[in-house]
């Protein structure tokens, strides 16, 4: 499931806002698009180290990532301009599993990000739940046409209903919450990353009882397996 | 000029194909008995630099030769051990256990676990009684006096020197609270060049020992630099993890680097950096 080799130029070919959040498409040129929840390290311009993402959309050409400008990195990707160029590593680490009967996506927050895609590749439009903590970031919901949307302090946890597949990405509280509800979900998890390809050693999360590298062994995870405490600021 | 990894950047396991590009794989540091590591968060992005308190993260001694160097050595790349471990001992019995490798390198300067208690020439005076392999000392550039340190563990039996490696650190995040969960950690990337240039010079007038040259390098002109001030061979680090093509790319820049310095080889760059000429160029 790794990509191997360097990270190839590829230059931006639109940069939309969605409520707080950047839609960042890039000319898709020779790389794989991936399984959803995989990830691609993005060069953030002006910063030492790339940034992960999860892909959002595969539009044919481009791939397009959500992007939550929370730090110095993140807020240089979403001032990019269409024709600039940027370095992209990846698809990366673990995705969604597919072969699942009655899926549910479950995102909160910037973790919407993976699910378009993931709601694409599954097909058959499976319901999607989202929680979002105000009307703005609830915007990006349009990425995701047909979810049910609940906004903070309504939790998405209470959207889910027994007898599903649970497939989530979002903030840990509500991984932590979705685990609960649902032992066999499966989780996209984010932590810390310098390289996404298992030489920096600083993504470890708790996997299965010890401190594992998240880009090797994720980012998506069987919820059973689980317990991180990282903290994220990009 | 050889390029290898700084110990601790690159898993050839996870990525052979990175490792590859390398003239030799420096590995983790191993200890007597396995380290989980720190908790994270591990890895802060500072200006022109990062921290990292990865803590030493190893399977230990026994799994690490039973597991880890049989599949290394199925790579096909030269190999390079790094040793750690408390006390001189530790160190020791780790090197008299280490065979069919290049060399071993000796971390004596980790900044994210508890020092060891003996001195650097204690630990590379032990080693060197243990093995034959050629023995490079891991220094810091912390040392009021790294020079007299390189002096020491030459005069103890080691047979190159490996500079520099990070420097303590802390980062701070906007409530004012140390982003990594150690509290502090090591500072590695472009910040740490001018340092580390400073220690190989130094190092390498005190010793005339082979030194592998780390501390943010980025490009063939930083190797060139590198070599310029008495580097046999450099280490890449921090650089391989937003390039893992960094060491080709760097071997082929370092030719372009060369012929525009006017020099037929890395090596040769070291006689420019003391003529006259370039030394009246310096500000003082």
């Amino acid at each position: 499931m790794q990509s191997s080799g360097s990270p190839s130029r590829h230059s931006v070919t639109g940069s939309e806002r969605i409520g707080p959040y950047t839609l960042l498409r890039l000319e898709r040129g020779g790389l794989d698009p991936g399984a959803p929840g995989q990830f691609f390290m993005l060069e953030a311009p002006g910063r030492l180290l790339p940034r992960p993402f999860s892909l959002c959309l595969a539009p044919a050409g481009e791939l397009a990532f959500l992007v939550d400008p929370i730090g110095p990195g993140t807020e240089a990707l979403c001032a990019l301009e269409p024709g600039e160029e940027i370095r992209v590593l990846g698809p990366l680490g673990h995705g969604y599993r597919l072969d699942v009967e009655r899926p549910l996506l479950v995102g909160g927050g910037i973790g919407i990000a993976p699910l378009p895609y993931l709601a694409q590749q599954l097909g058959g439009s499976p319901p999607v739940v989202l929680g979002f903590r105000s009307e703005e970031h609830a915007e990006a919901a349009a990425l995701l046409p047909g979810a049910e949307v609940v906004i903070d302090p309504t939790l998405v946890t209470e959207l889910i209903e027994p007898g599903f597949d649970v497939l989530a990405c979002g903030p840990e509280p509500m991984l932590q919450a979705v685990a609960a509800l649902c032992p066999s979900a499966q989780l996209a998890w984010e932590a810390p990353m310098a390289c996404g390809y298992g030489a920096c050693y600083g993504c470890v999360v708790e996997i299965d009882g010890a401190l594992k590298r998240l880009c090797l062994e994720g980012p998506v995870i069987d919820a059973a397996r689980v317990r991180a405490h990282a903290e994220v600021a990009a | 000029m050889r390029i290898l990894n700084a110990s601790g950047c690159l898993d050839a396991l996870a990525a052979p194909e990175v490792a590859g590009q390398l003239d030799a794989f420096v590995t983790k540091t191993v200890t007597p008995l396995p380290r989980e590591g720190n908790a994270p968060p591990r890895i802060a992005e500072t200006a022109h630099g990062m921290l990292n308190a990865i803590g030493l993260a190893n399977p230990g001694r026994e799994r690490f030769l039973a597991e880890h160097l049989p599949r290394l050595r199925e790579l096909g790349i030269s190999l390079w051990v790094s040793v750690g471990g408390f006390s001189a001992d530790d160190y020791a019995e780790t090197c008299a256990a280490l065979e069919g490798i290049e060399a071993v390198e000796l971390n004596l300067s980790c900044p994210n676990v508890d020092e060891a208690a003996d001195s650097a020439a204690e630990i590379v005076s032990a080693c060197r009684s243990a093995t034959a392999l050629p023995l490079y000392a891991k220094l810091s550039a912390a040392h009021p006096d790294v020079a007299e340190v390189a002096r020491a563990v030459a005069a103890a039996g080691a047979d190159g020197l490996s500079l520099i490696n990070t420097l303590r650190a802390t980062a701070l995040d906007r409530n004012l609270r140390p982003v990594l969960a150690r509290g502090s950690g090591g500072l590695s990337g472009p910040a740490l060049k001018p340092v580390a240039l400073h220690a190989v010079s130094v190092c390498h007038e005190a010793t005339g020992l082979p030194i592998v040259g780390m501390g943010g390098i980025e490009t063939g002109r930083d190797a060139l630099e590198f070599a310029a001030c008495g580097a046999c061979d450099v280490a890449l680090g921090t650089v391989l993890f937003a390039d893992p093509g960094a060491a080709s790319r760097v071997r082929s820049e370092l030719a372009v680097a060369c012929a525009e310095a006017g020099v037929a080889k890395p090596d040769d760059g070291r006689s420019l950096s003391k003529s006259p000429e370039t030394e009246e160029k310096v500000p003082a």
